[in-house]
């Protein structure tokens, strides 16, 4: 079992070192969604500071959907995938080594890039902390929820739209205990408390969502 | 003769045909009787005046925007389990009537708030579900649109359909709880005022009346979607040429 999904993920690995440019596109555009808050709504540190942790949050989430759409479509398109479908292996297996790979690939970055973002909205280093904290419980959640929105709009016109519209809604709770633990360290309260609904939430996706992923994926591929 | 043969949509068809009359006299009937009972028996609120009668059609509205989605669910889930191409239409047709009745919730709830809270929208927990609510049912209408495949597009959507049903109690309380921390208590709608007999009344009688507007509009949806998917078969081609 943990065979198939470590070589899912050593594929997806391989492929990804091998096409640097588009895990590089995706941290790029975390950076830039980040640096344009400061540009719209002005340069006060206190604000900056205030509002830092639901931007960064938000800037994540876009930056980790931008990719979501090739998640199944590069195999799907020379066919590859049909065929990882079609193995003995479980589907559900195949779909948590693809939302792993894209996680690790996609949303570790953001976690590296994110501090020097925290630095530039003036938070401090506890919030940063916590915001790195947030961010490694909550991002999985955005590669397994999303995993079920790639596969659902595979191979469909304008897919890549229609899958924001699909999975923003859902991805709403991960956003709210994300930017809330940041928040809450910074206003006093602590972080204990939404990093642990958090928790919940991710194990919560991370039971339900790669077997709705895999019967989507089924459906797609009929 | 058991509750199977109905689940064949030939027999659905003429079942729904029969059904649709009843269901669209009593909305009627017990709409305007309700309205009636709304407008000049309900008497004025002390508090909130004459802009409390918004509620007799915002909360009916909100309460179908909800309990659609979960009928949509039930029949996404049946379908995805019997394997039923009933149930699918079943939910296709329930959609647009539940994004309108949230869209409606919303739209009336801002008329209401206005005069009561001084403010158009706020981000409330109950406001906020409400129009995740309607992104949701708006995906899955899309989702529905962009998939030509029937099969595909029925199966499709009924995952979405779960998997955001799952999620909507979550998101409600996430979003509760956000709101405690950010806005401190300053409007709490949870307070429910002792509400006079009659209000409580109308109130059902009008929700009863969007319960059977609902059921009315999904059957003549779902007798359309019938026709178009089974447009290749014999006793549909009998039906159209018997009515053109």
């Amino acid at each position: 079992m943990h065979r198939f999904i470590l070589a899912v993920l050593r594929r997806d690995l391989t492929l990804a070192a091998r096409r640097r440019g588009d895990w590089l596109i995706a941290q790029f555009f975390f950076v830039m969604v980040a640096s344009l808050f400061p540009l719209g709504v002005g340069p006060e540190p206190e604000m900056l500071a205030r509002i830092g942790p639901g931007v960064l949050w938000v800037a994540a989430t876009l930056a980790s959907l931008l990719s979501l759409s090739r998640l199944f479509a590069d195999d799907h398109h020379d066919g590859s995938l049909e065929h990882m479908v079609l193995s003995p292996e479980p589907t559900v297996l195949l779909v948590l080594g693809k939302s792993l790979a894209h996680w690790l690939i996609y949303c570790i970055p953001l976690l590296i890039i994110a501090p020097v973002l925290g630095i530039q909205f003036n938070l401090p280093w506890d919030a940063i902390l916590v915001l790195e904290i947030s961010l490694l419980l909550g991002t999985p959640i955005l590669s397994l929820l999303g995993g079920v929105g790639a596969a659902l709009t595979l191979g469909l016109r304008g897919g890549g739209v229609l899958l924001t519209l699909l999975i923003l809604p859902l991805y709403v709770p991960a956003l709210i205990f994300g930017a809330g633990a940041v928040d809450g360290v910074m206003a006093g309260t602590g972080a204990q408390a939404h990093l642990s609904l958090l928790g919940a939430f991710m194990v919560l996706s991370l039971m339900i969502a790669p077997w709705i992923a895999a019967a989507a994926l089924r459906v797609s591929l009929e | 003769m058991n509750l199977y043969t109905f689940a064949s949509p030939v027999t659905f068809y003429h079942l729904a045909g029969k059904l649709i009359p009843w269901f669209t006299w009593s909305a009627i009937l017990l709409t305007v009787v309700g309205l009636y009972l709304s407008f000049f028996v309900a008497p004025t609120d002390f508090q909130q005046s004459e802009a409390y009668r918004i509620i007799f059609i915002h909360v009916p509205a909100a309460w179908m925007s909800m309990f659609i989605y979960l009928v949509m669910a039930f029949w996404g889930a049946i379908g995805l389990a019997f394997n039923t191409r009933l149930s699918f239409m079943m939910a296709r047709a329930l959609a647009p009537t539940g994004a309108i009745f949230t869209f409606i919730a919303l739209w009336t709830g801002a008329w209401w708030g206005k005069p009561m809270w001084g403010a158009w929208w706020v981000w409330d927990a109950r406001l906020t579900s409400e129009l995740i609510l309607l992104f949701l049912y708006v995906g899955i209408i899309a989702l529905w649109a962009a998939i030509d495949d029937i099969k595909r597009g029925d199966r499709a959507g009924a995952l979405l359909t779960l998997i955001g049903a799952i999620n909507i109690p979550i998101i409600y309380f996430s979003v509760k709880w956000w709101n405690t921390l950010h806005q401190g208590a300053s409007i709490s709608l949870t307070k429910a005022p002792s509400m006079a007999k009659i209000m409580l009344i109308g109130m059902l009688v009008m929700a009863i009346a969007a319960w059977f507007y609902t059921i009315a509009v999904a059957l003549v949806r779902v007798r359309g979607i019938i026709l178009e998917r089974e447009r290749q078969s014999e006793w549909v081609k009998e039906i159209l040429e018997r009515e053109t």
